[in-house]
């Protein structure tokens, strides 16, 4: 990095008419007092009285039979409380509910192994002692005794007949297969002047990261049978589905409570295992229990994202650049257990043709088990990859056929004018102008200098490259398309809970049922609250974090899939209305008028038109609470009002896979320039452009920081983040040193561009966001290519490219150019 | 004879004195939170990577996993619950704030450590050296951008 790095400046702003009050306003956030002076409470920062220490002792095979597990010299250490082992777990729960059909529904998935080890890492057994230390020191003295088995790394081999099964009860490793095809891809292919063929496209493994690990302190109580989980898990509802049936409880048994959150990014939902241990643990010794993952666990055996390649992609294109679809197989390795998946299956089909006006589309898509880590949701789940494939078919076929890729895209974008858009399986973008977006994206990154820079560049021998990357955040999900996975599912909508009541002082409470992680909720639900009830945010006490005893939640309650601002708000929109509308019958109850005389402002309510008639909030809590002798007997007001925001959902169709999946659709493009070093493969991101459009932004800075964010993640998936194991399955990057993420010198100059089109599907026109950065990794993608056609026009077919393998292509081009075919039909 | 496996230190930590006997591996980040119970001093990896840990030893910014407790004996250790004082915080905490440099808060205090150290020695430094001084303190969520701009603002007092 050079000194001349310009600050982050939003150029461009094309704002929607802003409302009144606090709705579009960047009001200070509620939550930094408490984190700026340390004062943030995280999963490791609480203690109780008598409290153990949790340590996994975990297999250091990827692939292996457990012949035998001996705690007894752990337990001869003073202070060890007790231990947990497969055999205990085995007898004391039932494996997890699997989500897919049969067989892979078979799989036996336990909170610990039972008989063998699935992948490196896996938990075999548990210690609890009074020091992390002393469990550290016992979870050693374990003895475990291991058959190797042979190890199943490479998913493009899962299927083939001497490869290692790796779960014996469905007999294969394919979790879940289906053929997905809309529009008629044959006609579309007869019809094309160009076909493109693409081999393989390989999409990395990685995850975000958190910089907080996972954790959970779990007490027992056992007059009640009731669990206090606290822990850092962002989905609640799922951890519970899975947890309550394997616990043989019921799902209140299980009380979930998070403070605040260190980090999630969708790597915090499948923390259920874990948690399941420390509930048996907490039992069975009678005591509460403390787990914090280490980092070497957090990179070894913490969900990873979804590997996923390509192959035989076929693209039909147009004599004028007009793509028409295309065909291709995918495979995703899901790793050791599906857990949350094989949702993955189905989620990229929420962004089917990408940002494009695709409708011959067809994926012949299967999922497979690996020895690696399980993998789960990650900051732009599963449409992420799928995007990173759209955008290497743009890239490719406008390199092949000589296309420049700003005019191709603005050719296949959908136009604004076709808003909202069915796409060929149902789902409608609500709203967005992709080339207005692209035209700021590269006014912001310097495009009309383009060739000079690249001249200058090349005068000081370095190749200069400019990328595009366009993706969509798909954001609300209809749960219903789990059922296009597995008819017999029954999940369809979506939901979510927030309570606020006005209390006896007159504070406004609000609960929520989201599970924050840094991303804001308590200011901007103040934000939505303080516009309806007339006083200010200051005014407004959001509780932190989450509890199942706030009776604020539903089965779907958590922080994930960009929803906040839709679904978060709508409930705490419709909580405040109806406390609203309670307290104006009240004061109009008490000062003897129609409601509709009573408005809320300045923290009081009073008579429209006779401002003296007015009742601070602080007398309608008290009324209500402490002093309601005389009231109406028929006035029905607690002023404590609960609200479940429920969006407009069908189930899909599940013969042709069919149907609305997601409520709104933010979308981002990005632009940037590369400059690489043809001898080392060394490059660097010269300048960088973001530009967003996240509908009507609550809070202007909150969505800043999501794009600064996801940003930031992309670039280090992109140039270094990966889960790389060797042929044994060993994980080779297992903490921060070999798995490199991006540091403060690492991060390029940024230019952040905003548009505002309003989504006609949500209160204010609001879009759910914050996983819109995997337009870094497509646009660092297409640098590079671009950088490269002066030496040897090389196909960038990997999402992460490391110097070392930008070194490869630079020496061996053909290897990359035998990847892609033009076969000409006119 | 047994083999030594504790000592007593004196530690003076945001002003106040503290005498505790100590296992000889307990690192210092664990005495920190563990037994002074000042949590605010996060931990986030395995191999002192991360810098959630930062604290200040002597004038000197450090990763409080990489020492041991021990050898904290007789030093001065300034961490995040001391920079605020009488209730009003400091200009890197209000600048955070103002600029949106945190979303999640855990990599908070050990960048504002970090941030300190750099501007107690250098008041007025370029955005290069910001950069340079946050290069061992990782955060996830916000990608750098906005703690720069923190770190200036507040060393141009516009915090």
């Amino acid at each position: 990095m050079t000194e001349t790095v310009t600050p982050t400046e939003a150029l461009v702003v094309e704002e929607t008419e802003t409302r009144p009050g606090f709705i579009g306003q960047s009001v200070p956030r509620k939550e930094d007092r408490r984190l700026v002076q340390g004062e943030g409470i995280f999963i490791d920062d609480m203690k109780r009285h008598g409290m153990g220490f949790v340590h996994f002792v975990r297999s250091p095979y990827a692939h292996a039979r457990i012949v035998s597990v001996d705690v007894s010299k752990a337990l001869e250490l003073d202070g060890v409380y007790g231990t947990l082992t497969g055999d205990e777990v085995a007898i004391q729960t039932d494996p997890y509910f699997e989500l897919t059909v049969p067989p892979g529904n078979e799989i036996k998935d336990y909170c610990l192994a039972v008989g063998k080890a699935h992948y490196m890492g896996e938990p075999v057994a548990a210690v609890v002692a009074a020091t992390r230390d002393l469990a550290r020191d016992a979870a050693e003295l374990v003895e475990v005794e291991y058959e190797p088995l042979p190890v199943l790394v490479d998913p493009e081999r899962a299927q083939d007949a001497d490869a290692p099964v790796i779960h014996e009860d469905p007999g294969s490793n394919v979790v879940w297969s289906g053929l997905f095809s809309w529009g008629e891809i044959e006609s579309a292919m007869a019809e094309a002047d160009h076909v493109v063929r693409i081999q393989r496209l390989h999409f990395d493994r990685f995850s975000s990261t958190p910089l907080e690990c996972s954790g959970g302190l779990v007490e027992f109580d056992r007059p009640t049978g009731q669990w206090h989980i606290y822990s850092n898990n962002q989905f609640p509802g799922f951890a519970a589905i899975m947890m309550a049936p394997a616990l043989r409880t019921g799902i209140d048994k299980l009380r979930f409570i998070s403070h605040d959150i260190g980090g999630a990014f969708g790597n915090k939902i499948c923390t259920h295992p874990q948690l399941t241990a420390c509930c048996l643990l907490a039992r069975k010794l009678k005591r509460p229990v403390q787990w914090t993952e280490w980092r070497t666990e957090q990179h070894m055996t913490n969900t990873h994202g979804n590997e996923r390649v390509f192959l035989d992609v076929e693209v039909p294109v147009k004599a004028d650049g007009t793509m028409l679809g295309f065909r291709c197989r995918a495979i995703d390795d899901c790793g050791a257990y599906p857990r949350y998946e094989p949702l993955g299956c189905i989620i990229w089909s929420q962004v089917t043709p990408g940002m494009y006006r695709w409708r011959h589309i067809e994926i012949d898509f299967t999922q497979i088990c690996t020895n690696k880590s399980p993998v789960g949701p990650n900051r732009g789940y599963s449409r992420m990859q799928h995007l990173w494939f759209t955008e290497r078919v743009i890239d490719i076929v406008a390199h092949e056929l000589d296309l420049d890729p700003v005019e191709v895209r603005k050719r296949n974008y959908i136009r604004s004018d076709e808003m909202p858009y069915e796409t060929p399986n149902g789902c409608v973008y609500d709203s967005g102008d992709y080339s207005k977006m692209l035209d700021m994206a590269l006014e912001l990154i310097g495009y009309g200098v383009l060739e000079e820079r690249r001249a200058e560049a090349a005068e000081r021998g370095k190749l200069l490259g400019l990328g595009i990357g366009s993706t969509l955040d798909s954001g609300t999900n209809n749960f219903g398309q789990s059922q296009l996975l597995n008819p017999e599912l029954q999940f369809s909508g979506n939901n979510e809970v927030a309570t606020i009541k006005l209390d006896l002082l007159g504070e406004v409470v609000i609960t929520l049922g989201t599970v924050p992680q840094g991303q804001g909720h308590e200011t901007v639900a103040s934000q939505v609250a303080a516009e309806i009830l007339g006083c200010t945010p200051d005014d407004i006490h959001v509780r932190v974090g989450h509890d199942t005893y706030w009776n604020s939640h539903s089965g779907f309650s958590g922080t994930y899939a960009s929803q906040f601002a839709v679904t978060g708000l709508g409930a705490v929109k419709g909580a405040a209305e109806k406390l609203a509308e309670e307290m104006r019958r009240l004061a109009a109850a008490v000062l003897g008028c129609p409601a509709d005389d009573i408005e809320l402002a300045g923290g009081m309510a009073r008579m429209r038109d006779n401002r003296e008639a007015a009742l601070p909030f602080m007398a309608l809590g008290a009324i209500i609470n402490v002093n309601n002798a005389g009231l109406p007997e028929d006035l029905d007001v607690t002023l404590n009002a609960r609200y479940v925001y429920r969006p407009p959902f069908q189930v899909p169709d599940k013969e042709r896979k069919f149907g609305n999946l997601t409520l709104t659709y933010a979308s981002q493009i990005h632009a940037c320039l590369v400059e690489v070093d043809p001898e080392t493969g060394a490059y660097e991101i010269v300048n960088y452009a973001a530009v967003d459009d996240c509908g009507k932004r609550i809070h202007p800075q909150i969505v800043e920081g999501q794009v600064h964010g996801a940003t930031a993640q992309a670039i280090g998936a992109a140039t270094h983040e990966t889960f790389a194991y060797d042929e044994d399955g060993n994980l080779l990057t297992p903490n921060f040193y070999d798995y490199h993420v991006p540091h403060a010198l690492d991060m390029p100059p940024l230019h952040a561009g905003y548009l505002e089109s309003p989504s006609p599907f949500t209160a204010y026109g609001a879009k759910g966001m914050g996983e819109g950065g995997g337009a870094g990794i497509h646009a660092v993608c297409a640098a590079l290519q671009d950088a490269m056609r002066a030496a040897g026009n090389q196909i960038v077919h990997d999402s992460c490219n490391p110097p070392w393998r930008v070194w490869e292509m630079l020496q061996d081009p053909e290897s990359t150019r035998r990847l892609v075919s033009v076969e000409e039909r006119r | 004879m047994d083999p030594v496996t504790g000592k007593t230190i004196a530690v003076n930590v945001n002003g106040d004195q503290y005498e505790r006997e100590v296992e000889a591996r307990q690192l210092l980040v664990h005495f920190l939170r563990d037994d002074l119970e000042l949590t605010g001093t996060h931990i986030g990896c395995d191999t002192g990577n991360c810098g959630a840990c930062t604290v200040i030893y002597d004038g000197t910014a450090i990763k409080s996993c990489m020492l041991l407790a021990i050898q904290a004996d007789g030093a001065r250790i300034d961490t995040v619950e001391g920079l605020a004082s009488d209730g009003e915080l400091h200009p890197l905490q209000r600048a955070f704030s103002e600029t949106h440099a945190l979303q999640c808060g855990y990599c908070t205090p050990g960048m504002l450590m970090s941030a300190k150290h750099l501007l107690d020695n250098n008041p007025e430094p370029t955005q290069h050296e910001v950069r340079r001084a946050l290069q061992g303190n990782i955060c996830r969520c916000t990608g750098y951008w906005n703690i720069v701009e923190a770190v200036l603002a507040a060393s141009k007092g516009e915090a």
